[in-house]
């Protein structure tokens, strides 16, 4: 259920941009999401086609680029990718250093749309 | 005629929440009115941290308490009862507060008069990582029985804020739980993070929790555009 007042918020996005592009249908919405979220991307999918439900938003793919977490050492300044979900301490492979800033891996945001533009634009709502 | 067209975007999936996250700031800058969001699983100790910090606190600051539950008034009660203003938010199902919902809260607590605003958020740790409050500083409760493994379950929740209150470090002898590899963890994904101790049950450690939080309150207010005197007035 964690996704579904974020989902809300992508659909509210996806309306507004393609209202202001006079689009009739959407195909698919891009979203960068970094690999530090709980978002899961089935769960996404499933509460977009919810919410979608009966608009002209219907029937629109999420297509979810996963961005790598990627964290720079303090210490050495070594940048190295850390798979957050494997559980384990993050240490820097090349000094064991513990402190680190955030390189990647924290993005959240719709890139981009692709949309029919044109044809029959009378049913949206 | 149809035609396929992409349309760039590039805008925050959260984007609208942050924005008004950060006019409620601004506005409680104005107001001098320090607001903090404390955020955990649900039985880890909030209210009674909270309970604990009204004790401490209510003699020298105004405070209020926004309490988001997502069907009872049990919490509110309690702090009802210590003669503090309190704001019950039922979320209705809902698993997190978002900015719009604490304005709300905000506005029915009148903020003007008060120097200290505490969020108690609905008790889980996924979605009100996501979600911008608008508060001052945030706060987030791992209880020993959960478990010193929290951090690497729930990565975003500790890269969100600003203190870690260990609670309930008065179970420490009944639960597994190893203190420095739960730090190690913790300061791998915010090397920022204040990491205070406490039992809110026998009072240990809630010294230096409540000297923070009362150097923080003095600090913003400071800083704060309306005139810091208005402590004098509290007793009214």
């Amino acid at each position: 259920m964690h996704e579904l007042p974020v989902i809300k918020s992508i659909f509210d996005m996806c309306v507004k941009h393609a209202k202001a592009n006079n689009a009739s249908k959407i195909i698919s919405v891009t979203l960068k999401v970094g690999e530090i979220s709980d978002l899961q991307d089935e769960w996404m999918q499933r509460y977009f086609d919810y919410i979608s439900k009966g608009t002209f938003v219907e029937g629109a793919k999420l297509v979810i680029e996963r961005v790598p977490l990627v964290m720079r050492c303090k210490k050495c300044s070594e940048s190295f990718q850390v798979d957050i979900h494997a559980g384990r301490q993050i240490e820097c492979p090349r000094c064991k250093g513990t402190e680190f800033a955030y390189v990647s891996g924290r993005e959240y945001r719709v890139e981009s749309m692709e949309v029919v533009c044109g044809g029959d634009t009378a049913d949206r709502s | 005629m149809e035609e396929i067209r992409l349309i760039e975007v590039k805008e925050g999936i959260l984007s609208d929440n942050k924005a008004l996250a950060n006019e409620l700031r601004h506005k409680l800058q104005r107001m001098g009115t320090f607001m903090l969001n404390l955020m955990s699983s649900p039985g880890s100790g909030k209210t009674s941290l909270i309970l604990k910090t009204i004790d401490a606190l209510k003699d020298e600051f105004r405070i209020g308490v926004i309490e988001a539950d997502i069907a009872s008034t049990v919490d509110s009660e309690k702090v009802a009862s210590r003669g503090i203003k309190v704001v019950q938010l039922r979320t209705s199902g809902f698993c997190h507060l978002d900015a719009t919902m604490v304005s709300e809260g905000l506005d029915a607590l009148e903020p003007q008069a008060l120097d200290l605003v505490i969020i108690e958020n609905v008790g889980n740790l996924v979605c009100p990582a996501e979600f911008d409050t608008g508060a001052i500083r945030n706060v987030m409760i791992l209880s020993i029985p959960e478990g010193d493994d929290k951090p690497l379950k729930y990565p975003l929740m500790f890269t969100v804020c600003d203190v870690l209150v260990v609670n309930k470090i008065d179970a420490m002898g009944v639960f597994d739980f190893d203190i420095n590899a739960m730090k190690k963890r913790v300061r791998a994904l915010n090397s920022n993070i204040r990491i205070f101790m406490t039992s809110a049950k026998t009072g240990e450690g809630i010294d230096s929790w409540v000297n923070w939080l009362t150097k923080e309150i003095k600090g913003f207010r400071k800083n704060s555009k309306y005139h810091p005197n208005r402590l004098s007035n509290s007793e009214i």
